[in-house]
């Protein structure tokens, strides 16, 4: 991955200096929203900041739906809103480029005409922008007919109509669209960048690529299918490191993880799921569950949990006490924080990415995988933010089925009733940093109190610590100034 | 349960990518260009190049009359030729464990290619085309010049006799060329350029490896640049020993990395890029270079795992039966908690694919990485990748010429250590320290 030098430090992935502007082309239900989406959510997740601006909701805000009358193309009156509400998204694209870091903007809306396709160019011209197209073409009546009923018939548009009245108008809608298409043309445009995609992916072409992003997205557009499917994710059973608190290591499954094990292979067989792919990791504990389900499985070292370098094996309780500050600015910043000698989440979600492809290139797929890198698949699959990302709940022992539907994708949590330890460290509160310091000057004065013998002060500390304590989530630093207590009784 | 290194699901059915196009439309150089990328990720390839068969078969090449339309007898002979190259596809494929197999000739008839399609079906390959689609004359002239010319069919022609002949050559194929086409073809798996890259139609590809080559080959260019590589100045680590780390450059080191600017300076290269890792010896050499540079932690070095900042005596005393099992099998060896050369190549794809989007780049690395980056440019074998030589304080200017890397070796005078360990002669895990030792590098 691209790292543009930084003297703090910090990696800021930088793909080009110019922002990129994807112009989406195509007739009404072709995908295009679909593969907006899409397209924002994976290049959101590798770091790339991108938003999408869908034109339908711009027109939404002005003009409540009546029929499709308002796509007509000689209703003058709906052009100027219409042409209006293209500005209108276009300003908010220069906004979003030039005051919110943004680096990708996605224009969803039919640019179905040149003309409109030849103003979005000078505009972006002019801007300092780069324009790749996306034309998506279909000419399959029952792909159209599922989009249809999969999304536009339960758009805001319809909101009052039922679903033969929403279907027969939308198909008139399209019918507006189809007099004035003119698709983007061999000939006369083979200086502008774009991809044309055809039958949801059977053929694609494409022209003069400028630079590595568009590459990239042209690759994950090439990628993606709509085929229906499933992907599970689950982490390995409970292992021994689990049972001690230890993170990271390489160690085999406890006595319950096993159960798990045999109990995600029923669960498996239950589901009846066609050609399912099954992937573990390099490390044991992800194998030695995947052993359990009598099928076939690939090992992936990508698959393989966070580096905690120097800090591998220990317990937190032990990271508190050998490296305290790292400790905490890992809760400061728990995305980016790198373990010395280690990695951090953002490393892992580059380390994911050609999984997440090829996740994207198969059908049913069963992961077995880890706690941080579960949570990074997840985020990719539902959306979540790089803030979000490293507290997302992903507990042992649990199965999560996702199905892409419509725009998203569905979750079932099966919890298949093994029990586990709980390994989810909660975001600290805020005053976490100040909290920790506190403790740590009331355990130095409880020792010293102690040492020094002026026991009866010292339970009365110990009491309102352990108050404290329990507003802050380390509860390590309590069970510590308890067992201190416990010493100061026996004093007593 | 071996573990399989690599990432993606290889194919259960072996692939046959058959070339298509006019002669001098890069067939050649794509299928060798293609053939190198998927054996250095770990796909074994071999190229069949039909225009070797045709020369063992008609031991002289007279003129372009050979491939007149019209000619039945070199029709028969071209036949066999053919037929005797799909023979071998199948004993690369059932007894060599081949993967994939490039087909490389023009296969400019309907026929030829339907007569392909029935022979993969028939065997359980899967097929994809790449068609070569050129009509820019100075392209082709180029191309002409720069392999035809030399090829072994015209060795005792002059230039113009040569370059006359050739073009007389492709108007024969063109005569019966019919291109794959959009509706009649919309069944097969293909890939069409159209002049060198500016546009690609891409029909039904069928897997992940496709997927992969499709990628490759909408990432490369054949813009003239130079690819620059160089290790780190020497390290502190370096002078003791010891590998792996994250040491800084010792004073050597420092007085490399200003020559390496200079030298640098002197070659007035036009938009170069510089990458670095994240590691501080490759990015103080870099700082004295006065040019904006990017680090790549993917340009890390190989990590040695428990092994890491230990000298080789160390190792031998610490983890002899380690020491030996590496120099068995170098290539696929992982340290102990770290990574194998294996690990390495896997790692390093996307920089080998940007540095294929790239023109004039400057990699400033390491020893192994070095090695792995280099194996892909000179076409290097597993075997061969972990004992290629990349010593400190040389640089390497490698330019893309014909089907092939040109490579100059610029030691910029700075004297280093060696960091080069040759194979020793004794690899077994009973063997005494004096054996296992007897190739390491000097140090301080």
């Amino acid at each position: 991955m691209l790292v543009l030098y930084c003297p703090q430090g910090a990696s800021v992935p930088q793909f080009t200096n110019s922002p990129t502007l994807i112009v989406m082309v195509g007739l009404p239900a072709r995908g295009k929203t679909y593969i907006s989406k899409k397209l924002t959510r994976y290049l959101n997740w590798i770091g790339v900041p991108t938003k999408v601006f869908n034109l339908g909701q711009y027109r939404r805000e002005v003009q409540s739906y009546k029929s499709f009358e308002f796509f007509r193309p000689d209703n003058e009156e709906a052009m100027q809103i219409r042409k209006a509400c293209a500005s209108n998204a276009l300003k908010d694209v220069v906004i979003y480029f030039s005051k919110e870091h943004g680096q990708v903007a996605v224009f969803d809306a039919t640019n179905t005409t040149r003309e409109r396709r030849v103003s979005i160019v000078s505009f972006a011209k002019e801007k300092g922008y780069k324009v790749f197209f996306v034309e998506s073409i279909c000419d399959d009546p029952d792909i159209i007919a599922q989009n249809i009923a999969d999304v536009k018939v339960s758009s805001p548009d319809y909101l009052n109509c039922d679903k033969e009245e929403a279907l027969a108008d939308f198909l008139k809608r399209i019918e507006c669209y189809k007099q004035t298409y003119v698709p983007l043309d061999d000939e006369k445009d083979r200086r502008l960048s774009y991809i044309k995609i055809f039958n949801v992916g059977s053929r694609y072409l494409v022209n003069c690529v400028q630079d590595h992003i568009q590459s990239r997205i042209v690759y994950y557009l090439m990628n993606i299918h709509v085929t229906p499917r499933s992907i599970y994710l689950s982490r390995h059973g409970e292992s021994n490191m689990n049972l001690l608190g230890r993170i990271g290591g390489d160690s085999g499954l406890s006595p319950r993880g096993h159960k798990y094990a045999t109990a995600l292979g029923t669960f498996i067989k239950s589901q009846h799921i066609k050609d399912l792919k099954v992937w573990t990791s390099h490390m044991k504990r992800t194998i030695q569950t995947a052993e359990h389900l009598g099928i076939p499985y690939e090992q992936w070292k990508a698959l393989n949990e966070i580096d905690a370098g120097v800090c591998e094996e220990m317990t937190y309780e032990e990271i508190q006490d050998n490296h305290p500050e790292e400790f905490a600015l890992r809760d400061q910043d728990k995305y980016r924080y790198r373990y010395p000698k280690g990695e951090s989440y953002e490393d892992l979600v580059h380390r994911l990415e050609p999984v997440i492809m090829e996740l994207e290139r198969q059908e049913n797929v069963l992961v077995v995988c880890h706690q941080a890198v579960m949570r990074c698949l997840l985020a990719y699959l539902l959306d979540k933010t790089a803030d979000e990302l490293p507290y997302l709940k992903c507990p042992l022992h649990t199965a999560l089925k996702l199905t892409p539907v419509a725009y998203g994708c569905k979750v079932e949590h099966v919890f298949l009733n093994i029990e586990a330890v709980n390994t989810h460290r909660e975001r600290p509160g805020v005053s976490f940093t100040k909290h920790v310091h506190l403790l740590q000057a009331q355990y130095k004065i409880i020792k010293c109190i102690i040492d020094s013998q002026y026991a009866s002060v010292a339970s009365d500390v110990v009491w309102h610590s352990v108050k404290v304590a329990q507003h802050v989530v380390n509860q390590t630093f309590s069970q510590a100034i308890l067992t201190l207590g416990c010493r100061i009784n026996d004093h007593t």
